[in-house]
């Protein structure tokens, strides 16, 4: 018996502190907006302070896990270059990176440079973009707090996710905190523009 | 309003797992909540700490998990509905409270939540599976595997715990407790027939658990265990999902197991028979005996897919030997019994049993990734106390003990002073023993949260029994590594029970009381209070940046 499964699975990366979970909140609402089936993964706690965080997010028909299987990520979002490498035995030859340009430092230690991550990338999957959406931000808006946030509505109007904007926005709405509504909205309508 | 608190039966809501208990207990009209903070367990007390106003519950993080326990049963002995939640190292605190909780029984309905951490994501100590804890308690336990599954096994526990009278426990994982999902909404109880107000009546026979009474006591848990079976059997928590019937290959799960286990079937296009458990103890004896042994002939294999140890593996096996001696059982010959499972170890697994081909993909590949080890924040008054400690001795010669909370990150780079870890508290009763057999200086740090929770009786040790560590009591005002809850020293009203005020009450005569932005007077107290033939504390009192 042959069964047809239609899903997507996102994978986010980055350092604690990047707003992995808050991105995940906004997908989630914007997949259920849109009727689909959802699972998500996050970790808290220590596991937060500083160190690698990744979140998983799978959204469709069918959805049982709430982790990707190693190599069946269809976007890895990248909020940070270093953590990407983590990221990679998820990737297959279909799976899009779409990386912010940025680096947090390890204390200690001596970080891979931008070409040596992007050589390694490339052996998983051709399809890597690098966006200095951190960059953008500060220039922009005045801060790069957001950059998460430019990435993922970026992906949305590149149609790099099967959502639409409009559930994205709609989403953002519901939960960034009134205080920070604006800020974010700008984003969003950044990432229109430069798309 | 809070979304939780929607009252819109039938609507989708996108819930944590701890969230859903949240929602479960609600829907199920609780009174009473009682927690300490732990992750993968905190959200469910940050949840209910945000709402209880609203939703006309009780709530309060207690100072330990024991003394919450403690608090939920005189709360069920007085009739209210009560929830107690915490963390697996919690309920090992707790287990003097929950095995006579057991003969006695509840009077209001009473569940228990407990989160474990395989992988130890955000546990130091030990990677704890409580089905080990279940077992030696006879307490009722309940997987679930989703959000979905959280909400709705909290509602059924409260169902059993009102039919049958026994506390019953909820045991969820990292990947449950920290998975979301759009959850279909109930009914919440109305306020108006809710009550916080309970009513003790005495009842010695039920409560006092002394000998000779005790014996019989257990007598009529062991009976009662043998009533949930029954209900266990009939239940459909326990379930078999998929499969034909002419197969003669069948899996055992339960669990965030369960979820891997049906992604695997898919990946593999396989149509097994699954049978899912719900219920953890008591098992469903006849319903597992039916399953390897269907009336079209027996299984000839069965694969048994659950995290760490092989608890459900054993009891198969026991019953398999009378009704299917043939039967093939695998399990932790093709599954890992250390760290949490992923769903590419299930493939594989399914794989292997089922002699398909797959091939885990990406696994020829060894990437240089650099470690990234969790940090102190910038701004951490932590790093203040770590920079006068480390101008004050030479860090090499003196032994650093660590305790639970954000300053364990002490023993990892750049830091690296910390000599030994064990659990809450730990840190002073070990420094006793270690000053008591040794002339070595000795330092141990232990936070202000965990001090209360469970310094305070190994801090008389050291003045009754007479040894001479320098404690340093981190006081950052909260409870800030599982996500800034208050505790006795910091609470919501502001009167604090005042840390200082305890180490006198002890009997400590070296106590200073240092903000260590004054970094000369830290050092210079640290290298006095070394000398010192008594046990000296020294409290670092600057508010966590997050509090302040």
């Amino acid at each position: 018996m042959k069964i047809f499964f239609e899903q997507f699975n996102i994978l986010i990366v980055g350092t604690g502190g990047q707003g992995q979970i808050t991105l995940l909140q906004i997908l989630a609402e914007a997949a259920l907006f849109e009727g689909k089936e959802i699972k998500t993964s996050e970790l808290h706690g220590l596991s937060q302070r500083g160190g690698s965080v990744e979140v998983h997010l799978r959204f469709g028909k069918k959805i049982f896990s709430p982790l990707i299987s190693q190599g069946k990520a269809d976007l890895i979002l990248g909020l940070e270059m270093q953590e990407c490498l983590k990221a990679c035995y998820f990737a297959n030859s279909k799976t899009v990176f779409l990386i912010n340009k940025y680096f947090v430092p390890i204390p200690l230690q001596k970080l891979l440079t931008e070409k040596e991550i992007l050589k390694i990338l490339k052996k998983f999957s051709k399809k890597v973009t690098l966006i200095a959406a951190a960059n953008i931000c500060q220039k922009e808006l005045g801060t790069n707090i957001v950059a998460g946030i430019y990435l993922l509505s970026l992906a949305s109007f590149k149609k790099l996710i099967p959502l639409k904007p409009a559930s994205i926005l709609k989403a953002i709405k519901k939960i960034i905190p009134e205080k920070y509504l604006e800020l974010n909205l700008k984003t969003f309508n950044l990432a229109s523009d430069k798309s | 309003m809070e979304e939780i608190l929607l009252n819109k039966p039938g609507k989708k809501i996108i819930l944590l797992g701890n969230e859903a208990i949240v929602r479960g207990a609600l829907e199920a009209g609780v009174n009473f909540v009682s927690t300490y903070p732990g992750t993968p367990a905190s959200e469910i007390g940050d949840t209910f700490s945000k709402i209880a106003k609203k939703a006309r519950v009780y709530f309060e993080y207690s100072t330990n998990e024991k003394v919450a326990l403690e608090a939920g049963i005189g709360a069920s002995f007085s009739g209210l509905k009560t929830l107690v939640a915490m963390k697996d190292f919690g309920l090992n605190v707790c287990l003097d409270a929950l095995l006579p909780f057991l003969y006695t029984g509840t009077k209001g309905p009473t569940v228990i939540v407990v989160a474990d951490d395989p992988s130890c994501h955000s546990s130091a100590q030990s990677e704890e599976n409580t089905r080990g804890l279940a077992l030696l308690a006879h307490i009722p336990t309940l997987e679930p595997s989703d959000p979905q599954e959280c909400k709705d096994f909290v509602k059924l526990s409260f169902q059993i715990s009102e039919k049958f009278k026994i506390p019953v426990m909820i045991r969820i994982t990292t990947r449950v407790a920290h998975q979301k999902m759009p959850v279909i909404l109930g009914k919440i109880q109305s306020s108006k027939s809710k009550s916080q107000k309970g009513k003790f009546v005495k009842e010695p026979k039920r409560f006092v658990t002394m000998p000779p009474r005790v014996l019989e006591m257990k007598k009529e848990l062991l009976e009662k265990i043998e009533k949930i079976k029954e209900f266990s059997e009939k239940n459909k928590i326990n379930s078999i999902f998929r499969g034909s019937a002419s197969e003669s290959l069948g899996i055992i799960t339960s669990g965030i197991s369960y979820l891997y286990v049906m992604e695997a079937l898919k990946e593999l296009n396989l149509d097994l028979p699954v049978l899912k458990l719900g219920f953890f103890y008591p098992l469903p004896e006849k319903k597992i005996k039916n399953f390897i042994n269907p009336p079209t002939g027996g299984f000839k294999k069965v694969l048994v897919v659950e995290e760490l140890d092989p608890y459900l593996e054993r009891e198969i096996e026991r019953l398999a030997k009378n009704i299917n001696p043939k039967l093939q059982i695998f399990g932790k010959d093709l599954i890992p019994e250390v760290g949490e499972l992923k769903p590419e170890n299930v493939i594989s697994a399914i794989a292997k049993f089922t002699n398909t081909k797959y091939q885990i993909p990406n696994t020829k590949y060894q990437i240089p990734i650099p470690k990234r080890f969790p940090q102190l924040c910038p701004g951490c008054p932590y790093w203040l106390v770590f920079s006068a400690v480390k101008k004050a001795v030479d860090t090499k010669k003196v032994i650093f003990g660590g305790d639970i909370g954000c300053y364990m990150l002490f023993g990892l780079p750049p830091l690296n002073i910390q000599d030994y870890l064990f659990c809450m508290g730990s840190s002073v009763g070990i420094a006793h023993g270690i000053k008591k057999v040794t002339g070595q200086k000795l330092i141990t740090f232990i936070g202000d949260s965990t001090f209360f929770h469970a310094g305070i009786p190994a801090l008389i040790n050291t003045v009754f029994n007479k040894s001479n560590p320098l404690i340093i009591i981190l006081d950052n005002q909260t409870t800030a590594m599982t996500g800034h809850q208050p505790h006795p020293g910091a609470p919501k009203d502001k009167n604090p029970i005042k840390i200082e005020d305890i180490v006198k009450a002890c009997g400590v005569k070296n106590l200073k009381v240092i903000d260590p932005i004054n970094q000369k007077e830290f050092t210079n107290t640290v290298k006095e209070f070394l000398n010192k033939k008594e046990v000296s504390v020294i409290v670092a009192r600057r508010p966590c940046k997050f509090v302040r």
